[in-house]
Formats: structure tokens, sequence, C-alpha cells
């Protein structure tokens, strides 16, 4: 395995070209996700995009929020050779909803929010509180691994640059 | 940031390695010996240690009374006492003030100044108490993952190092490579295309 800090830098654009690649599948075939996780009513982008264009020694930044945000700019930055650099995401189970910020460059999540939970009224509630939280985190965290997963096995295929560059490229300059 | 907020920040890792059986055993002694110290009327501006996620003000790890369900659930604790710079240098000023006055001179060294401010910071740290800042754990021993509440660059350093420290295990930052080096089942060959994979070029 690479060093850590090395392989840090060395590889935030796969960060970026996940997010990038799962803006698209939202977009254009959100059918993959139901294969991985059964319980999904559906996957949306949230309330924020933010798109960064690496040149070589600066980085052009665009964010792009609010509640009824509209994307177009967006695909405007793509068509210029920006990528996403962190996604807000809406992920939805039957009435249930949970929303958060992915980051490209380290996979972090931020702002993460699960369906509301009862807080403890006691200490003799405080461990059914607590595994209530993780199993709730713990869907999501689940989900985005299957999805990564799915997302490296594609980019280390044959299929990344024979099928899915293309119809990336196409969706781009299409929308 | 308690994992029980209304909004969270995660940073996922792997935990690489084993600890000793028993292992909760194990776990505990080094979460007490690895504890939050309390620094208010001493001279440190800055300490860290694990805390418990009930108590983060009166660790305790008796027993245990850090495992919920199949996790073990604790606390990184930074403490760090913030002396604003207005005041340094109002008791910087007044101090070297009255050296100079003791000596009848008019100037005083670059050494002198600096050791007037590192005794005025000294004797202000004693003084302020430390404003501490408490981020959650859960650690899944079995399979080896922990979150992390927060995505600070310095907490995250800080956990890292200390878990190291107290446990003698490496804690592994799960970010695009390591992600898919360790957690994406890649064969040998998939591994290979990994290393030698460049930014793909969406504009031509």
């Amino acid at each position: 395995m690479l060093d850590v800090a090395v392989a840090y830098n060395r590889y935030k654009f796969l960060g970026d070209e996940f997010l990038t690649w799962l803006w698209f599948v939202i977009d254009q075939d959100p059918m993959i996700f139901k294969d991985m996780d059964p319980d999904l009513t559906s996957l949306e982008i949230g309330n924020r995009i933010v798109l960064e264009k690496r040149k070589s020694k600066s980085v052009e930044r665009i964010t792009i929020k609010g509640e009824d945000a509209h994307f177009e700019e967006g695909m405007l930055a793509l068509k210029k050779g920006a990528l996403v650099a962190e996604l807000n995401l809406v992920y939805r189970a039957s009435e249930q909803k949970w929303q958060f910020t992915l980051k490209g460059e380290s996979l972090n999540l931020s702002g993460f929010k699960t369906p509301k939970t009862p807080p403890p009224e006691s200490p003799d509630d405080l461990e059914g509180a607590i595994l209530e939280k993780v199993f709730l985190y713990d869907k999501i965290l689940q989900f985005l691994e299957k999805l990564y997963k799915y997302f490296i096995k594609l980019r280390t295929s044959n299929s990344w640059q024979s099928r899915v560059m293309p119809l990336i490229k196409t969706w781009m300059h299409a929308s | 940031m308690s994992l029980l907020s209304a909004s969270v920040s995660i940073t996922r890792y792997k935990v690489a390695g084993k600890l000793e059986a028993p292992v909760l055993e194990t776990v505990g002694a080094a979460l007490k010996e690895n504890a939050i110290s309390e620094i208010d009327d001493q001279a440190p501006e800055k300490v860290s240690g694990w805390t418990s996620f009930e108590k983060p003000y009166q660790p305790d790890f008796s027993g245990s009374s850090f495992v919920y369900g199949a996790y073990l659930v604790f606390a990184l604790r930074i403490d760090k006492k913030a002396i604003p710079a207005k005041i340094i240098q109002k008791y910087f000023m007044i101090e070297s003030a009255r050296r100079l006055a003791e000596s009848s001179r008019q100037y005083l060294s670059r050494n002198e100044k600096q050791r007037i401010k590192d005794h005025v910071i000294d004797g202000l740290s004693l003084k302020v108490p430390a404003t501490p800042n408490v981020y959650d754990i859960i650690w899944n021993y079995e399979e080896s993952f922990l979150w992390f509440f927060s995505n600070l660059k310095a907490a995250n350093e800080e956990l890292e190092t200390l878990f190291l420290r107290s446990f003698n295990l490496t804690l592994i930052r799960m970010f695009p490579y390591t992600a898919a080096h360790l957690n994406a089942d890649l064969a040998d060959t998939e591994k290979d295309i990994l290393l030698k994979l460049t930014p793909t070029n969406f504009r031509g």
C-alpha cells in the first residue's frame, strides 16, 4: 500500500470523479441504487454542490447552494472541465429521510442528519438511543461503501474508458 | 461533537491490528492510562486525552461503562487555553515598563522581551481556565472500524496520535485511495490498475 500522506494528495481526483459519476447516475440511471439497497426509495441531489477546476497552480471553485437551487451552472462548469468536489445528498427510504454532504478528496461526511430520534430521557434510555443512532448512521455509511466499491470496480475496468466515460461526456454536453 | 446531535460530521477509519485478550480489560486500562487530566490552575496551555461519552467532564471508564452493544463508545477531549493577544500585550507592556524602570535602561534586548512574554503567558495560563472540546468516537472492535465525529484536521491528527500511543494500533483514514485499496475487495490485478490510474479527461 502506498504511503498514506502521499496517496491522499495523489488520489484526490478519484473522489471528485466518484462524485461526478454519482451526479451522472442520479440523473441518468438511478435504478443502479435499488440493486445496492432494496430499502432505498430515492437518492437525490440536496441543497449544495461544489465544483472545482484544478489548474496547474490554482483551483477555480464554484458553489451552488440553496433549497431551490438550479444546477445548470454546475453543468456549465462540468462542460468547462470542473469536477464535483462536494455533493449534498438526500437519501429516502419509505417515510424516512437522511441528508448529508460528501466531500470528494476525503470522503468525509458533514451536516449528516438522520431521521429524528427521541432524546434519551434517563440514563437507562442512553444505550437504546446510541444504538438507534448508530443503526441510522450505519445505513448510509454501508450504502456509500457499496456505492464507492461499485464505482472503483468500474473505474479499474475497461468499461470505464469504453462505455462509461463516453456516456458521461454525452450527458455533460447534452444537458 | 455529540453523536446524538441533530447534525454531525464523521471521519471514517479502519483499525489495523488486534489487541491482547481480554480485549475489554485492555481497552479499559488504556483509556484510564491516557484519560484527560485537568490543567486549570496549571501552566500547560493544552492537553488531550480520552474521556467518557456519558460524563465528558468527569471521565469514568469503570467496568464496561464504555461498551454499548457491539460498540466501544468514548470520546477524545482536547482542552486548550485561549489567552487573547490583547491581554498578553497589556501585561507584556506593564512588565516591560517595570523592568526598564528597575534597571534604569531605555531598551530591552530581544531575548529579554521573549523571556518577559513567556513569563506573562505562563502567569496568565495559571489564571485562565482551559476550553474543552469533546469529539465522540464509536469503535466496532470486531469489524475493525471506527467513526470519529469530527472532520477537523487538528482533532483527527490528535486522535490518530493518541490512539496509537494508547492501544498500539494504527488508525487508517478512509479517503479515496485507502477506501479503494482496503475496502473495495479489489483483486491484485485491479490494485495494480489502481496504482496506475490518472485523472479522466472528460473534455477531450
